[in-house]
């Protein structure tokens, strides 16, 4: 199979408006993956699968990543003037990256027995921007499992034949995937409670818990 | 009550006197119909129970029922997740008294590894009685066939008279239990405080 370099500049050619980026992966596999844009994702995907050097015909998985906001913290040299006399002076910039959520395709091709192929798409960000294309009307396959990433992430899969949750129940609020879902507060009895169970449960206590004394450990 | 001295003599004789009490609890000890159903993979145990290699007819409990309405048992094993409670109160809801409930794996006595999910119910008894428990992951066959062994221990020492009969011969008693409702986070209510309190916890 062609290189991702290569595949890129086809695609540039076939998709003209795309933006399209390869993100490297540094692990020994070194699975890279194509960046793609949403507005163009679905004719991108719609030429891997029909184009007769690919004809990447089988979605493999659709998996779904959150990305929560992230500060970045950053060491710049400044040129600072102190008692008339100028030095260099380190310090440090933060600056937060806003969150999106993620969505990563692997697909194959069954008929020229190559792949994967990894395309990843981003949404704007993790409030209101979480719309992305469907690929089910694609490969037909990805269907339950974009429905399971709408259902635990909430990215909303435009022109999906029937979005529903489907592992939560209808009534369901909120997805639990995300990083920073607040799960109910159910642990009123833990026979062995440890960490946030232990804050949790702390509260159904009828004693405060004191900490205990260590007996001094004599040499 | 017969004297367990000459019952036995009798029984030399050829003669067999009982209680209308024990023959009564002998057959439904040695009956006890499971409702066919499984969560996870104590599922897989169970039907291994009930396959010749460990058989459970030796116990009269072989007859796994398709319906619940024909059921005495429901063998609760595996997983249950808040999505699939509400259905399991209704099935138990739907089986004819006398009926019985086994707790089968850690999941679910209280939810096991996926205690600390936000989907996984952290034990049936928050909703149902039970009446035997089997601690494991998965209990093997034979800790099942020790479970449906204590349950006939169980039956056959019921009294039918006196405040500790079974809730089958009590009128006063309500044989249905309320099944849980969907909510936005949890089931509503989250346990049903009739069948299941937290133990009081002390520690220091």
């Amino acid at each position: 199979m062609e290189t991702l370099e290569q595949l890129k500049a086809r695609l540039e050619a076939a998709v003209p408006s795309a933006k399209i980026e390869i993100l490297a992966n540094e692990c020994p596999a070194g699975e890279h993956s194509l960046l793609v844009d949403a507005a163009n994702g679905f004719l991108i995907a719609k030429f891997l699968r029909d184009d007769a050097q690919l004809k990447l015909d089988y979605c493999s998985n659709v998996t779904g990543v959150d990305w929560p906001d992230k500060e970045l913290t950053e060491k710049i040299k400044v040129k600072q003037t102190v008692d008339g006399v100028e030095k260099e002076v380190e310090e440090v910039k933060k600056t937060v990256r806003p969150g999106y959520l993620e969505v990563v395709y692997h697909l194959y091709s069954m008929e020229l027995k190559h792949g994967p192929v990894v395309l990843r798409m981003r949404t704007g960000n993790r409030v209101e921007q979480t719309h992305l294309p469907s690929l089910t009307p694609l490969w037909r396959g990805a269907e339950f499992q974009e429905r399971e990433i709408f259902d635990l992430y909430g990215v909303i899969f435009d022109g999906h034949p029937d979005l529903r949750r489907i592992l939560m129940w209808d009534e369901f609020v909120g997805f639990p995937m995300r990083r920073d879902y607040v799960e109910p507060d159910d642990y009123e009895y833990e026979p062995t409670p440890h960490d946030e169970v232990l804050d949790a449960a702390k509260k159904y206590y009828p004693v405060e818990v004191k900490a205990e004394v260590k007996p001094e450990v004599k040499a | 009550m017969i004297d367990e001295g000459l019952k036995s003599e009798l029984q030399k004789q050829g003669v067999y006197v009982t209680s209308l009490q024990e023959l009564y609890n002998w057959g439904r000890a040695n009956s006890v119909w499971p409702l066919t159903f499984g969560l996870a993979c104590c599922a897989i145990e169970m039907m291994a129970a009930s396959m010749s290699r460990f058989d459970l007819a030796r116990f009269g409990a072989e007859v796994f029922r398709p319906s619940p309405r024909q059921a005495d048992l429901m063998i609760v094993a595996g997983t249950v997740t808040k999505k699939m409670a509400p259905l399991v109160v209704r099935l138990y809801n739907q089986m004819p008294e006398p009926k019985y409930v086994i707790a089968m794996g850690a999941c679910a006595i209280s939810g096991g590894p996926f205690k600390q999910g936000y989907n996984v119910l952290k034990g049936i008894d928050r909703y149902l009685p039970v009446d035997v428990a089997i601690p494991g992951c998965p209990p093997r066959p034979e800790a099942l066939i020790h479970a449906i062994m204590t349950l006939q221990e169980k039956i056959r020492n019921q009294k039918l008279t006196g405040p500790d009969r079974p809730r089958h011969l009590n009128a006063d008693v309500e044989g249905e239990y309320p099944v849980p409702a969907y909510g936005k986070h949890d089931l509503e209510p989250p346990k049903n405080p009739d069948v299941w309190q937290p133990p009081i916890m002390t520690r220091k």
